[in-house]
């Protein structure tokens, strides 16, 4: 009898059947690893002439500094670009396929981008894996309905907002946007306001830190400033240990220079192939 | 007289329930007994009425604190005019955050220490430090016996013509800096008290209240536990002044600028 190969479609939505597998091994002594979380400060905020969008650069594992200088401002469209905070792979994965999610839309509509097309994919892709994918993200852009941010939540919530903050400094990076955020603000002042509020999660919250990368996004472009503040610099060795030269006096110097006694050039041919 | 509860001579009022001549185990305590063989409780270890944040800043030539007056039942906000700020001396003034009965019943042994202190009269007052040391002592021993007052106590005063600011919280953890704040406003407004000192070490009063008013603000809107009104003591070479019921002006045009929630 022949065997027919039967293409298997797999259904829609997340695959559960993993989960006895994992309880039976969690039970055994064998939990499922912890996901490697990135602490961070990001916000952004609307200004007089569109978006702007902060971030930290520090990816933690658990408590040790994993990347002193990551990159947290992740590109989306021309106009519109995404910060996230969370696990590091999920936030890397989901905007690498939202990006290209969009850029297809873009083709496939001939226009440009709306910012609330990338939450719309974004916010029921993340709802469909429950939470399970750890992407806290500040999507930011500007189109033909003008600027706007955007909170997501891993659940799959979205909080459209004048100015929004996430991840574990965002306590204090709200303290500030909420204290300094005025409607309508020039570029100079958002840009000293944002640093403010991502400076204050750096130097406030353990889980972020290092420097400010900001993004300015307006009509006529998208200007990734990176870093915006080297916030945090190595210190300066204070002292050098070095022995300058004549610190020790020298009795005496006696030169024996190698004396080449004969050349010898020797040819090697090129070997051919063995294939034996 | 201590007999099991459901033992026929002594049974107990309803099923369980107290019994007579027993100690009877409130449902939601913590059960801690100091000897093996007691059925003692010790009082409860979750708090019941709260209050939340307390700022602390110091500026040149005193200290300031601030707070907000509500008493928090839970998610209610059941007592809004409760002093979490109070005078203990001409020196020294006294902050809490956290449980309200707790705050009360050491209240009450502070003031009892002035009064003894002012019969004595014998020119010496209570100095912040030294409250200071003496609430670590208790509030460490407390927490010893696995009974802690559940409270994060600022003490604020001048010691020996200094400004000084204190902090020692439930577990007995004392430290003592220019700006401490307690509660959700380690997380809110500390951050806003840092960068501000950081510019201008030395501020003034009208500097520091300005302050503190813009984070108590950034409080009520980012905090559920918090309030609109206000108490704020400044504590000079003077003495003390505390001023209460303070409102606090606030701005919701950012309410014109959310349609949707994409």
């Amino acid at each position: 009898m022949a065997s027919t190969k039967v293409v298997n479609i797999p259904k829609g939505g997340f695959s559960f059947e993993n989960c006895q597998r994992n309880n039976f091994m969690a039970n055994q002594g064998f939990p499922a690893p912890k996901a490697v979380k990135t602490g961070t400060t990001i916000a952004g905020f609307i200004f007089k002439d569109g978006v702007i969008l902060g971030a930290d650069t520090r990816a933690t594992e658990g408590n040790i500094v994993a990347d002193k200088n990551c990159f947290k401002l992740h590109y989306m469209a021309p106009n519109i670009y995404c910060a996230g905070a969370g696990t590091a792979a999920d936030l890397e994965m989901t905007t690498l396929q939202m990006s290209s999610q969009l850029e297809l839309h873009r083709l496939n509509t001939g226009r440009q981008v709306k910012v609330a097309t990338a939450t719309r994919l974004l916010k029921q892709m993340l709802f469909r894996y429950q939470g399970h994918i750890g992407a806290a993200l500040v999507l930011g852009g500007i189109d033909s309905t003008g600027p706007h941010v955007c909170c997501i939540y891993p659940h799959g919530s979205t909080d459209s907002l004048p100015f929004v903050a996430m991840g574990s400094g965002s306590l204090a990076a709200m303290a500030f946007l909420e204290a300094g955020w005025k409607p309508d603000m020039e570029l100079a002042d958002a840009k000293v306001l944002m640093r403010n509020a991502i400076c204050g999660g750096i130097f406030n919250d353990l889980m972020s830190g290092s420097h400010v990368d900001l993004c300015v996004i307006t009509r006529e472009k998208a200007e990734m400033i990176r870093p915006f503040e080297v916030a945090n610099v190595k210190g300066e060795r204070q002292g050098s240990y070095r022995y300058p030269r004549g610190c020790t006096a020298t009795l005496s110097t006696r030169v024996i220079p190698i004396e080449i006694e004969s050349t010898v050039v020797r040819p090697v041919a090129e070997e051919s192939m063995d294939t034996a | 007289m201590y007999a099991n509860p459901n033992s026929i001579i002594n049974p107990s009022l309803w099923p369980n329930g107290p019994a007579p001549g027993c100690f009877f185990k409130f449902p939601g305590t913590n059960v801690t007994s100091t000897s093996s063989n007691s059925g003692i409780i010790t009082r409860t270890q979750s708090p019941v009425t709260t209050g939340t944040s307390i700022l602390g800043l110091v500026f040149d030539g005193g200290v300031m604190l601030a707070g907000d007056m509500l008493g928090s039942y839970g998610s209610m906000a059941k007592f809004r005019s409760i002093e979490r700020i109070v005078k203990v001396n001409n020196a020294t003034v006294l902050g809490a955050t956290g449980d309200i009965a707790d705050f009360q019943h050491l209240k009450a042994i502070i003031e009892q220490k002035v009064i003894d202190e002012d019969c004595a009269d014998d020119g010496f007052t209570l100095k912040p430090k030294a409250l200071h040391t003496w609430l670590t002592r208790v509030l460490y021993n407390r927490r010893s016996k696995f009974d802690p007052l559940w409270n994060t106590f600022l003490v604020a005063g001048i010691e020996d013509g200094e400004p000084y600011l204190g902090c020692v919280d439930k577990i007995g953890t004392a430290f003592s800096d220019s700006k401490i704040a307690t509660g959700y406003g380690a997380h809110i407004a500390l951050p806003l008290m840092r960068e501000a000192l950081e510019k201008k070490p030395q501020m003034t009063k009208e500097e520091a209240r300005a302050l503190l008013i813009s984070c108590l603000r950034v409080l009520f809107y980012r905090d559920c536990r918090a309030l609109n009104k206000h108490q704020i003591a400044t504590i000079t070479k003077e003495g003390v002044t505390i001023e209460n019921n303070i409102e606090l002006d606030t701005n919701w045009e950012v309410a014109n600028f959310v349609i949707g929630y994409e």
